[in-house]
């Protein structure tokens, strides 16, 4: 076939695009492709196909969307991980003369994967997975607002994953560090993939997030069941009100800066170029603006699983509730007054820089009344040790480290000698880690008996708790101490020997936590195994106090038979106190929503189109947008989205409940 | 979320309706709509602060003043207005259950929107012919971006307002288009007033920088 | 101050014994009034999280469910008096530590000229300071030395306890120029210029590199930064005069191509305007000045004519290629341009010459000036228009 005839067909995508010369990238894509392969012939083996599609790809049921949010962001988190693996590794290595392992073109791709994958497909969809699942029960209601949109969400956060996975053996990933601060990301200096990949995923799992924030601000507005006012709504309810807010008017500014870096590098304008009077410092205060909320967006709902969870395991209503709640509102609005403090030293004036230095300080008051409510709902507690207590410990001792570093470096002079530095690293580090993962885990633990109607082995779990604590501790503080002296982040090579000793203590760290994740696996597993030993038939195994554990684990379609009624803060707390009966009869039918394939179809096809965009085969993106655009349009002419559970389905589901509840008795 | 929740006759607390009320279809749907319009409304908000910051980016090529024609977009303001004008006479119809007036009206609302869209292109035409290409300066990249991205959004309503037509021809105006026809209503009354900001800020106040 | 000093050396101590904590123990006067800062905030801050730290591990110890003779209080979930000190006690440390921000943002301000040497030496007003010219490049560093005439790839040196001002830019990405011994760093960014004033007191020799990741060969942009004695200092400028060479216009095109782990090189003489055209990303002939471009779009563009003096870009640093959907990469041309003479580029901050530290006793107080709106949107001060 003629260039030109191969060019139209596969854009710039050629045989030369595979990285066949890279061994890693060849190792790797051998184990996936053999595992995938596995997992296909498994899945068709067992005829599970059809069961997938029905009742896990096309529901529209919070709870198991929930849940395959959760499953991704646990996937993506082995990727995520093995290029940290890769990346201590290197810096272990590459000292005195040597290279390490990795050249440059491979270990740039490697560190800005990590963040990328980190931020957007691990912690992203644990948060979003655990708000899908927990706030419609918390409130009392049946679904969300927009069912269908919550699916086609979860798969547009998919096809940005997909993208990215993509890049791994297809071309390459971004060489420019997880924000692709131009012009080192314009087409100047990154000609090539990378940084397209880059785009079109985080545009991808963009339009997924924005349209799943506004989803659940509507379900928390609009949804709630009577008697729950706004200051009676769950902690955790309230920190996810706020966070998808904040996702909500923080992501089209992501949208938007991504839209104009890409018209930068497709047709030529000048944004964020050196000539024609662009500005490259647009592009990294838009994109600050996105960034700030980002870390927010993530920290309020741990802030609110501890919330939930200090309080029922020390047996105990929440110390400060109203203050808790203030406190949250003021940090969603204050997060978005400190963007500047990521680049005090791009030469901003002193008034400007000493403005959002202490706007930044001002966050960690809300955020210390936080921890003091934490700590006086612990006070004269009665406190149970089960594993989401001690997450929930773990973190309140290593956020405070990471807050205290966090308002070192918002004091702009301090920021001039540990901008960039391996200190800023171990602080993020400290803060997500600390903050989002613990409280990810703390809340995977906690909530996991009323996903799956069983408990978490306790043994391999508290074996990943201690992985992952000393492993962090190891791995991060070691970098604290690096800043100190002196070394800048994402380097690939060092010269001073001196350094090397600590990197090795970093590289152990990071294995610890390797296995703290592989002990997580192994919990996950043991605990499918012992399910009938660590069966919970009443739905509430840990004495819990709010809605989501008054009805059955895990939860019938329905949620609950009835819509409650709440009187209480901890409501459903309150329904055991004063003696609640389940009710036993008197089922109606209850209204839902349907399945549909449409919000797969759509993602799929905003995948090609990213994906034809990246290697510019211009008809695969003209096509996939035009097929989205008719089923799109074709499903606006479907009128009949929903249906009745019958009444007979309810009393059934309700009966075996029942039963199963005598039973325990 | 007022329902009265005091306790039952017997003295005992309620703690679920027996009775259930469900929520009406689209009963959300308003409120989501009106936050996707804020979410929207910060795109433009950024795009505005890039034209801002780069606006005066001439990099020693045409200014404003060099390039807009009021005329011509004083006309095109004028397409965009009065389609919002008969977009509300279509709601009105809408209301009296009128559904030939209301498709009337639908029409003529896109014949304007064509038109606020056909009156554009000939103007970046215009401008790109010239040598005024997007690529030509910062002020011209924003330029174009910023007043594209509204042209993009207006041609999605047109595409909607279709479909609405032929829906509301095919079902008749049912509860579910009654809604459409609302929120596209505000989609459309939206872009207007992001229109008015262009107008306002990069036409009007371009002209006299 | 002196008591903070002292109970600042002692971590210093203990931290010592072993590895070179540079940003602890630094060389130069701006750099330790940094570090001064980071242990004040640090040893502020702990004065809460300390507290908070031990309550935790007291109250998570106490409370367990296993000590029932603990108090056990289910329905307490108020006290107001607590409430006002949760929310009280860090909102007084943010006030001090607000307080010291502002003092210590704005005196040590990168842009702002010295006022001592040291704690205890005033800046001398008779002697001029050392002007550096620092260009990042693709990965190298190359430092002008205006006053001498000489420039250098990847070596930097400087006579001990005299103030140097360094103007900073770079060629094509953004980097940041960081010394750790000597001062905080400051970003690179082409076509912009940034600005840092320091001074180094003790003689010796200290890494310099770039702080901000700017492709391949990031992680060999390191360079040497040395601190010598006046006669030190005379022999290290005769020594790049005797080097020889010369940079002008047509080297630095060369120079400035991508390379990695570039060595030491020095030129004995140097073309006088490079710095302002580098600056101005006008080196290469016939391509317009950014100030030139500024000083027109001041007026209001060129109108139509400005829409015909574009010409196609036949060299750019890396192997530049036009975007898919867009026309082939241009430049504008410039007219004929009168040398500006080269000078400050953009206005100092004066400090007054006084040894007095950070604390700011006998310093008036920064000053509110009016922020523009533009330079605050961006966070960075106007470009140059020299």
């Amino acid at each position: 076939m003629s260039p030109d005839l191969l060019k139209l067909i596969f854009g710039r995508l050629g045989l030369e695009s595979l990285p066949l010369h890279e061994p890693i990238v060849v190792g790797t894509f051998v184990v996936v492709a053999l595992g995938g392969a596995a997992l296909l012939g498994g899945l068709t083996y067992f005829r599970l196909w059809g069961y997938l599609w029905r009742e896990w790809f096309t529901t529209v049921d919070h709870k198991r969307i929930g849940i395959m949010y959760m499953i991704l962001g646990i996937v993506m988190l082995l990727r995520g991980f093995a290029d940290a693996l890769m990346m201590r590794g290197q810096q272990m290595l590459a000292f005195g003369g040597s290279e390490g392992y990795l050249n440059a073109h491979h270990y740039d791709q490697v560190f800005t994967a990590h963040g990328v994958i980190m931020i957007f497909f691990v912690a992203m969809p644990l948060v979003t997975g655990l708000m899908n699942y927990v706030v419609p029960l918390q409130i009392g209601a049946r679904d969300v607002s927009f069912p269908f949109l919550n699916n086609f969400s979860f798969w547009m956060t998919v096809g940005g994953a997909v993208l990215v996975m993509a890049s791994l053996f297809i071309g390459e990933f971004a060489r420019t560090g997880w924000l692709a601060y131009p012009p080192l990301s314009n087409i100047g200096y990154s000609p090539d993939v990378g940084v397209d990949y880059y785009i079109w995923a985080l545009q991808v799992a963009g339009v997924g997030t924005t349209l799943s924030g506004i989803n659940l601000i509507c379900t928390i507005v609009k949804l709630r069941c009577p008697g729950m006012t706004m200051m009676k709504m769950p902690v955790f309810t309230w920190t996810s009100l706020c966070t998808n807010i904040l996702i909500v008017a923080s992501f089209p500014v992501l949208t938007v800066v991504l839209a104009l870096l890409s018209l930068d590098r497709y047709v030529g304008t000048n944004f964020f170029t050196n000539d024609f009077g662009g500005s490259p410092m647009m592009y990294v205060n838009l994109i600050w603006i996105w960034g700030h909320p980002e870390v927010y967006i993530l920290v309020l709902p741990a802030f609110g699983i501890f919330s939930e969870v200090t309080s029922t395991f020390s047996g105990k209503r929440l110390f400060g509730y109203t203050s808790m709640v203030y406190a949250t509102v003021v940090i969603t609005i204050l997060s978005y007054l400190v963007w500047l403090h990521h680049f005090f030293t791009m030469g901003s004036g002193a008034s400007v820089n000493s403005f959002f230095g202490i706007t930044t300080m001002i966050i960690s008051i809300p955020t210390g009344a936080k921890m003091f409510n934490w700590l006086f709902t612990m006070y004269r507690g009665r406190i149970r040790y089960e594993l989401p207590m001690m997450w929930t410990i773990a973190f309140m001792l290593t956020f405070v480290v990471g807050g205290m570093t966090g308002v070192l470096l918002a004091v702009p002079p301090a920021d001039f000698v540990l901008h960039n530095s391996l200190f800023l690293i171990a602080h993020f580090h400290n803060v997500i880690i600390g903050g989002v993962v613990f409280g990810a885990f703390a809340g995977i633990n906690y909530w996991f008996p009323k996903a799956f109607g069983f408990k978490l082995d306790v043994f391999w779990g508290k074996l990943s708790f201690w992985f992952w604590v000393v492993g962090f501790y190891l791995a991060f503080m070691p970098l604290y101490v690096l800043g100190l002296m002196g070394v800048t982040r994402r380097l690939r090579v060092f010269d001073d020997p001196s350094l090397q000793i600590w990197f090795v203590i970093a590289a152990i760290g990071a294995f610890l936590v390797f296995l703290g994740i592989l002990s997580m696996l192994m919990q996950f597993a043991v605990s499918l195994l012992k399910r009938e030993q660590l069966k919970d038939v009443t739905g509430d195994p840990w004495d819990a106090r709010t809605l989501e554990w008054a009805t059955s684990s895990p939860p019938p379609d329905y949620n609950f038979a009835f819509t409650p009624v709440v009187h209480d803060n901890d409501a459903w707390w309150d329904m055991k106190k004063r003696g609640y009966q389940r009710p036993l009869t008197g089922f109606k039918p209850i209204h839902m929503p349907s399945s549909t394939g449409t919000g797969v179809i759509l993602a799929g096809l905003a995948t090609a189109m990213g994906f034809g965009l990246i290697w510019y085969i211009w008809w695969l993106a003209a096509a996939s947008f035009l097929a989205m655009l008719v089923v799109g349009i074709g499903h606006t002419f479907n009128y009949h989205r929903d249906f009745d559970i019958p009444a007979e389905d309810v009393i059934r589901t309700e009966d075996a409940r029942t039963k199963l509840l005598a039973g325990a008795k | 979320m007022t329902v009265a929740v005091n306790p039952t006759q017997t003295g005992e607390p309620l703690f679920y309706l027996a009775d259930e009320h469900p929520h009406p279809e689209g009963y959300s749907t308003s409120l989501g709509f009106w936050i996707y319009l804020m979410s929207d409304c910060l795109i433009f908000a950024m795009l505005f602060a890039a034209f801002g910051v780069l606006g005066a980016n001439y990099a020693a090529g045409p200014a404003p003043k060099d390039l807009f024609d009021l005329d011509l977009v004083a006309v095109n303001t004028s397409m965009l207005l009065l389609s919002s004008i008969t977009y509300g006479f279509a709601m009105l119809a809408m209301q009296q259950n009128k559904i030939g007036q209301t498709q009337i009206w639908l029409a003529i609302t896109g014949l304007f929107g064509a038109a606020f869209i056909g009156i554009e292109l000939t103007e970046f035409a215009h401008m790109i012919h010239e040598g005024a290409t997007p690529q030509r300066s910062a002020f011209l990249s924003a330029f174009f971006t910023l007043v594209g991205t509204h042209g993009l959004h207006v041609s999605c309503g047109l595409i909607w307002l279709v479909t609405l037509m032929v829906q509301v021809g095919k079902f008749g105006l049912i509860e579910a288009n009654r809604r459409r026809l609302m929120c596209l209503s505000m989609f459309w009354h939206f872009l207007d007033v992001v229109w008015i900001g262009v107008f306002t800020f990069v036409y009007l106040l371009g002209v006299l920088r | 101050m002196s008591r903070l000093k002292i109970l600042a050396l002692l971590p210093l101590a203990v931290a010592l014994s072993g590895c070179n904590y540079v940003v602890l123990a630094p060389a130069g006067d701006i750099a330790a009034q940094q570090r001064d800062l980071v242990i004040i905030s640090t040893v502020l801050m702990l004065l809460i999280v300390i507290p908070v730290m031990a309550l935790t591990v007291l109250f998570a110890w106490r409370y367990r469910q296993s000590n029932t003779s603990a108090r056990y209080e289910p329905e307490w979930d108020h006290s107001t008096k607590l409430e006002l000190v949760i929310w009280s006690a860090p909102l007084l440390i943010i006030v001090c530590l607000g307080a010291l921000t502002w003092m210590g943002t704005h005196l040590l301000d990168p842009y702002r000229t010295l006022g001592r040497i040291k704690a205890e030496q005033a800046v001398d007003q008779s002697k001029a300071p050392l002007e550096v010219d620092v260009v990042a490049l693709d990965w190298k560093w190359l430092f002008i030395y205006p006053d001498y005439g000489i420039a250098t790839v990847n070596d930097l040196a400087a006579p001990v306890d005299r103030p140097i001002n360094f103007r900073i830019t770079a060629s094509s990405v953004m980097n940041s120029f960081y010394i750790p011994a000597l001062a905080g760093q400051i970003y690179a960014m082409p076509g912009m210029e940034t600005k840092l004033h320091a001074v180094v007191n003790h003689a010796g020799t200290y890494k310099g590199f770039s702080a901000n990741y700017s492709g391949a060969g990031f992680s060999g942009m390191r360079f040497n930064f040395q601190g010598l004695d006046d006669k030190g200092f005379d022999a290290w400028v005769a020594q790049a005069k005797s080097a020889g060479g010369s940079l002008g216009r047509a080297e630095y095109l060369q120079l400035e191509k991508p390379s990695e782990n570039e060595p030491v090189r020095r030129y004995g003489t140097v073309d006088s305007d490079l710095y302002r055209l580098i600056l101005n990303m006008c080196v290469e002939t016939g391509k317009m000045c950014q100030s030139e471009m500024m000083a027109i779009d001041a007026k209001g563009g060129r109108g139509h004519e400005g829409l015909n003096n574009t010409l196609p870009l036949t060299y750019d640093k890396h192997a530049r290629r036009g975007t898919p959907l867009g026309p082939e990469p241009t430049f504008v041309a410039g007219t004929c341009t009168p040398e500006a003479p080269q000078g400050q580029t953009t206005a100092s901050i004066k400090a007054p010459t006084d040894i007095a530290p950070l604390l700011g006793a006998g310093l008036k107080r920064p000053t509110f000036a009016p922020l523009k709106s533009s330079s605050f949107f961006l966070g960075q001060r106007p470009k140059s228009d020299s």
